[in-house]
This record gives C-alpha cells, sequence and structure tokens, in this order.
C-alpha cells in the first residue's frame, strides 16, 4: 500500500507503466522489447519445428503400416508388411501416469502445505530443500532403485491387493507374478514427479494473503478449516498447474520406465502383473536396432505423446482459466 | 624392482610413439610390444552393435596402452545406429550383429569411394540358456524343450518333458519364471533364429530383433536379463556367454540330436568355424548351421563392417592397423578369457585376407 491514492482512490500509474504509453521510447525499451519478443517467438519456433519435424519423419512408417495404427497393439514395424500400433502404449502411459498422480498429488500437496503452514520455520526450510533434492536425481538412477530395490518390496502389497481387493478388476493378479509391473513403475514416476508438484504448490501456498488467513482463523476456523477456506481456493489455479506439470513429467519419462517395464505390448488391465509399455519406454528401447521404417514409426509413436501432451495441457489451462473468475486471487 | 621395469618400459613406449608421431602417421613401424602390434598413430570412430562391446574395449585398451598415439573410439549404440552411423560417414567402422541387408550395402558401398563395404566376421558369441533352479546343477534341453518353455507351452519344471530329457535330476514343482528382452537386440535376433531352424513345430513366434512370443517377462539388455535370473527363483532367460560367467548362473547343456554340448568358448567356436560363407570375394558373411551336432548351436557371429577400397586416406592405415591386431592369435585369444568366442580354423584364415585387402 505504498503508491500514493489520488481523492478519486484509483492508484496512480507507476513511471515505468507511462513509459510505455508515453511519447518518448527509450534504447533501452527498445532492445528489451525485441529481446522478450525474440524470446517468445523463439519459443513458438522450435515447437512449431519440432512438430514439423515429427509429422514429416513419421509419414513414411504411416503409409507402410498395414494395421490400424490407432486400434492395433502389435509393434513389428521393419517386418513386411509392417504391422504397428499405439493402442498398447496409449494404455500402458495412460495407466502409469495415472498411478503416478493418483499417489503423488495428494502427498506432494501435503508435503506443501506442511512446509508452508505448519512446520516450524527451521524443519520448513530443512525439507523444502531435501524435497527440491529429490528433483536432482538423474531418472536412471530411480530406475535402477526401482527396479533392484523396490520390485522385490513390492511383491507382498501386490499379493495383499490380489487377496483382498483382487474383486477389483485392475487389482487381480492371475499370473502369481508380481515384478516388473505397471504399478511399480507408476509408484516410481510418483517418486520422481513429488518435488515439481510439492515446490510449485508450495509457493502458491506461501502467496496466500496474510488477511485471508487471518480472517478466517478470526472468525474461529480451526486450522484445517482455515486451510479449506482461505488456502485452497486461493491456490487451487497453482495446485492444478503443478499437477498438470508433474502429469506431464510422468508421460515422458523414458529411462526409468523402460527399466522397469516388462515391456509386453498388449492391453493388460491387471496392473500388478508384469507387462506394459509405454510411449517413451519403447522408443528408448526400440530406437537402437530399428531400421528406417522402425525409426519413422518410433517417431509417429513421438508424434502422438506430443499431441497427448498438448491436448492435457490446454485442459489445464481451460481449467485454470474457469476456476481463476471465482478464487480468492479476485 | 617390477615397477621400475614397467616404467621404464612404458618410457620406451613413449619415445617410440613420439618417434613415429615425428616421422608422420602414415608409417605402419612395428613397436616392440608382446602382441606385436603395428601401431598407426590418429584417431578414429568407431559404433554398432553392444554385443562385441567388452570385446572391442578390451582390444581398444590394448591398442592403445601399446601405441600411445592412437585414439579409437568405439561406441555401442546398437547395430542399426551403427550402420547408420557409417553410412553417413560418421565413423571408420560399424560393428554390426548381422552382415548388411541388400539396401543398407548400396548405401554402405556408396559411402567407400573406390570399392565396396565389407562384413569381416571378428567377434563370436554364444547364446545360453541361463537358470537359476536350487539344486540343479547340470540341465539338458532340446530346441523343442526350449521353444516350448519360451513359448509358454511348458510352464513346471517338473514338467515331464523337460524329466525326460534330464533322468535323474530332481526337478523342482515350480512354475518357471521365463525372461526374454524387452529391448530389439541381436541377441533375440540370433535365439530365435536358432529356434526357427532347429524346433519348426515348437517354435511358432518366428525370427526377428524383437521378441514376438507372448508370456514371460521383458528386460532391457544382457545385463538386465541376467540380474534378472539372479534375483529370481525358478527363472530361466537367454543371454550371451559372457553375461551368464559374470552373473555366476547356471548354463543349460543343449542337446540337437547328437548328444548334450556344455556351452563353452571352445564348442561354439567350432559351430562358428563350420559356418559357411555367402559372401562373395572378401565379404565374409556367414550363414550359420543352427542344426550341428558337432558344436554348441546356438551362436552370434558379430562383424565389422568397413570399405574395403576407398576408406577416406585419414582412417584407412588406423582401421586396418586395429583389425589386423584384432584378428591375430593375440587378439582373438583374449576373447575367450571374457566369454566371447573367438574366429578359428579356415575362416580366421579367410578373415585375416580381407583385413589385409583393405586400402585405398
Amino acid at each position: 500500500m505504498s503508491t500514493t491514492l489520488e481523492p478519486t482512490g484509483t492508484p496512480v500509474p507507476s513511471s515505468a507503466a507511462r513509459g510505455i504509453t508515453g511519447a518518448s521510447v527509450r534504447p533501452g525499451d527498445r532492445v528489451f522489447l525485441g529481446l522478450s519478443r525474440g524470446a517468445g517467438l523463439l519459443i513458438l519456433l522450435t515447437m512449431a519445428s519440432i512438430a514439423i519435424f515429427l509429422v514429416v519423419k513419421a509419414i513414411p512408417a504411416l503409409q507402410a503400416n498395414t494395421a490400424n495404427f490407432l486400434t492395433s497393439t502389435a509393434w513389428f514395424p521393419d517386418q513386411s508388411p509392417a504391422v504397428f500400433g499405439i493402442a498398447a502404449l496409449v494404455f500402458g502411459t495412460v495407466m502409469t501416469s495415472i498411478v503416478a498422480m493418483v499417489l503423488a498429488v495428494p502427498v506432494g500437496i501435503g508435503i506443501a502445505l506442511f512446509i508452508a503452514h505448519y512446520a516450524p520455520r527451521r524443519l520448513a526450510t530443512a525439507l523444502g530443500f531435501v524435497t527440491d533434492l529429490l528433483a536432482a536425481v538423474p531418472s536412471i538412477i530411480f530406475g535402477m532403485w526401482g527396479l533392484q530395490f523396490l520390485t522385490p518390496h513390492m511383491e507382498g502389497l501386490g499379493e495383499w491387493l490380489n487377496t483382498y481387493l483382487g474383486f477389483i478388476p485392475i487389482f487381480t493378479n492371475t499370473l502369481g507374478l508380481y515384478s516388473k509391473s505397471i504399478l511399480i513403475a507408476g509408484v516410481v514416476l510418483a517418486i520422481m514427479i513429488l518435488p515439481t508438484i510439492s515446490a510449485i504448490t508450495r509457493e502458491v501456498f506461501v502467496q496466500v494473503p496474510r488477511d485471508h488467513i487471518e480472517a478466517a482463523l478470526a472468525l474461529g476456523a480451526t486450522r484445517w478449516e482455515m486451510v479449506r477456506l482461505s488456502i485452497f481456493p486461493f491456490a487451487k489455479p497453482g495446485m492444478i498447474s503443478a499437477a498438470m506439470l508433474g502429469l506431464g513429467r510422468a508421460l515422458g519419462e523414458t529411462i526409468a520406465v523402460a527399466l522397469i517395464l516388462s515391456a509386453s505390448y498388449d492391453i493388460n488391465r491387471h496392473i500388478t502383473e508384469p507387462g506394459g509399455n509405454t510411449f517413451a519406454a519403447n522408443i528408448a528401447l526400440r530406437w537402437n536396432e530399428a531400421g528406417p521404417i522402425g525409426l519413422s514409426a518410433l517417431v509417429a509413436s513421438g508424434l502422438v505423446l506430443f499431441v497427448i501432451t498438448l491436448v492435457v495441457n490446454m485442459g489445464a489451462r481451460a481449467v485454470i482459466a474457469r476456476r481463476a473468475e471465482f478464487s480468492g486471487a479476485n | 624392482m617390477n615397477r621400475t621395469r614397467t616404467m621404464s618400459f612404458a618410457a620406451l613406449a613413449v619415445t617410440g610413439a613420439l618417434a613415429l608421431t615425428a616421422c608422420g602417421s602414415d608409417g605402419g613401424t612395428a613397436v616392440t610390444d608382446s602382441t606385436s602390434i603395428s601401431c598407426v598413430s590418429g584417431a578414429i570412430k568407431a559404433s554398432g552393435s553392444s554385443a562385441q562391446k567388452n570385446a572391442v574395449a578390451e582390444w581398444v585398451n590394448t591398442y592403445q596402452t601399446a601405441c600411445t598415439g592412437a585414439t579409437i573410439d568405439y561406441q555401442a549404440n546398437g547395430s542399426g545406429a551403427g550402420i547408420t552411423d557409417f553410412i553417413n560417414k560418421q565413423t571408420a567402422f560399424a560393428g554390426s550383429d548381422s552382415p548388411l541387408k541388400e539396401e543398407d550395402k548400396t548405401k554402405a558401398d556408396a559411402r567407400c569411394a573406390t570399392g565396396p563395404a565389407i562384413d569381416i566376421p571378428m567377434v563370436g558369441g554364444a547364446i545360453v540358456a541361463a537358470y537359476n533352479v536350487a539344486g540343479v546343477d547340470k540341465l539338458i534341453l532340446t530346441p523343442d524343450l526350449i521353444a516350448g518353455i519360451f513359448s509358454n507351452e511348458i510352464t513346471k519344471w517338473n514338467d515331464p518333458k523337460i524329466a525326460a530329457a534330464n533322468a535323474g535330476v530332481t526337478l523342482p514343482d515350480a512354475t518357471i519364471a521365463q525372461f526374454h528382452r524387452s529391448d530389439s537386440s541381436g541377441t533375440t535376433d540370433n535365439f530365435t533364429k536358432y529356434l526357427t531352424a532347429t524346433a519348426a513345430t515348437a517354435w511358432t513366434s518366428g525370427a526377428g530383433k524383437e521378441w514376438k512370443a507372448t508370456g514371460g517377462q521383458g528386460a532391457k539388455g544382457n545385463d538386465g536379463i541376467g540380474a534378472a535370473i539372479k534375483a529370481t527363483a525358478n527363472s530361466i532367460g537367454y543371454v550371451e556367454l559372457s553375461f551368464a560367467l559374470d552373473n555366476k548362473l547356471s548354463t543349460a547343456w543343449v542337446d540337437n540330436g547328437g548328444g548334450a554340448i556344455e556351452p563353452t568358448s571352445t564348442t561354439a567356436a567350432a559351430t562358428v568355424a563350420s559356418a559357411t560363407v555367402k559372401g562373395t570375394g572378401n565379404d565374409l558373411a556367414l550363414t550359420i548351421d543352427y542344426t550341428t551336432k558337432t558344436g554348441y548351436p546356438i551362436v552370434l557371429v558379430t562383424y565389422e563392417i568397413t570399405c574395403e577400397k576407398g576408406l577416406d586416406a585419414g582412417l584407412l592405415d588406423l582401421t586396418k592397423s586395429f583389425l589386423t591386431f584384432t584378428s591375430s592369435d593375440a587378439g582373438q585369444s583374449k576373447l575367450t578369457e571374457f566369454g566371447y568366442v573367438p574366429i578359428t580354423g579356415d575362416l580366421l584364415t579367410k578373415v585375416r585376407a580381407a583385413v589385409s585387402s583393405l586400402s585405398a
């Protein structure tokens, strides 16, 4: 509230804001405008060139393909005639990401809330530092950890789910094998996206105006009611953005998933059984030995992942735009 | 005492290399060394098959130790990528676990200024059915049994068919955990080629770099399979011999109808040596006889693919010198130490002739 108020109550525009509309434009402004406009255009150009590259490289395989690209589950692009489709990859990618989101979003928000509003300051700093550190671990380390440490320890959970929740189709296990499953890959992905989600939501939680919090407490709200009434409504768009960024990473994660999953090309609803494959993992596993049509087919699958990610992000933007109207931010 | 000798030897080698550099890089002057490498200094890049990665790494290490002026960089990025790199003139030679295909051959010939690109077999490998079953020290498998296990027709270790081939062995009443490669690989290609050739009725999934049978579990790379078998009781999977040795896994003896044969470098070398050359001239593309009864039958051969004539002047001498070393007795004898299979007999003579034919 340091801006001086005119008698009408409207804030006086700052000198910088006046500079843009003013008659005299300084060279510094012009350079800065050029730089920022250039940066903005550059990202558009980059995205466009990636999209064009994917489309151009994907065409030969799509023309050679004798199966339905969208519904086939096989992946044999280098045999003749070429047979490949993305159905199994879509399923595996979506399922691993769903498992990851179900686990990581509540925990990530919990961590952020604790750091921002519950923990003593010293503990909060340390905890924030540790969660951020998790983001710096290379994904191949997560993959190896998942394969060699987590897999044997997940067997019990798989058996438990099959025994007590086996009536739900996704938890049924007919093979008696619990390794290399979508569930394990999902858990590892959840840990990998946790820092993204918690770091962003933490930043948003910290920005909730003190007035809102104090108003809620003054009305006699408990800590939990205060969080529900003042923090969540204000932070909702930020929480959604955080979840979407996490989802983006989960959809595109490559090497950790490639190491963990058994990489089969079928749609198996039983997520505790070995199997499943994702777009990114499939590209990593097939790239080295792929022939010309094989490479082109992998690029085509990359194009689909590109589109899926785009749709997910646009969906998230739409949700945020709708929420913003009645959030605490206004 | 010993240390001083090594030091002075190293000093000698360095002096030799310096002298060589001073004379220019075109010479083939021999530097005194126990492996009698004819040193050429310079730098070359190569890439391709990961199946021969450890063998090439060992050769490069030996070569560079003897010839300090030489740098050889082999990147194990897969056969397909290796051939592409070679065609795009990024490398001096490609490592590949199968000879050049027709369409690649045309492109590779075009990459060589004056002559054709040739396949030179250099490293053999044995693919073994490695297993982890407590109390079973020796397991004999026939092609039909291997096909049955890997196509999920045989699912129990105490299946009567397995028992029939292994009289006197107590097999557990346990489900077989079968592992196969989740990535595309020459190992899968050769393993499925073997099954297609020897168990045509039991194996219906065909041959190829991708695993096409259903069931079982996939793992990435030979190391991934080796680790998975080691970690899983009652498991079986196919890996290259060296990875089975590294992980101290039991390996099944294979009976092609002439008695069970243990997978070793020596028994596999017999199969590699008996392969027929299908290429012409110095192109030594091989047809492996998977039905052999005199050697361990599941083998693969990796080739070095380079220009017989017309390799870029800056790359030729070092490439030729390096391949001369790898095909020498000293080079081939190293293969056995690391669980690879050496090239022997008449085939080795042909390999040496092909290497010495490399020219501008």
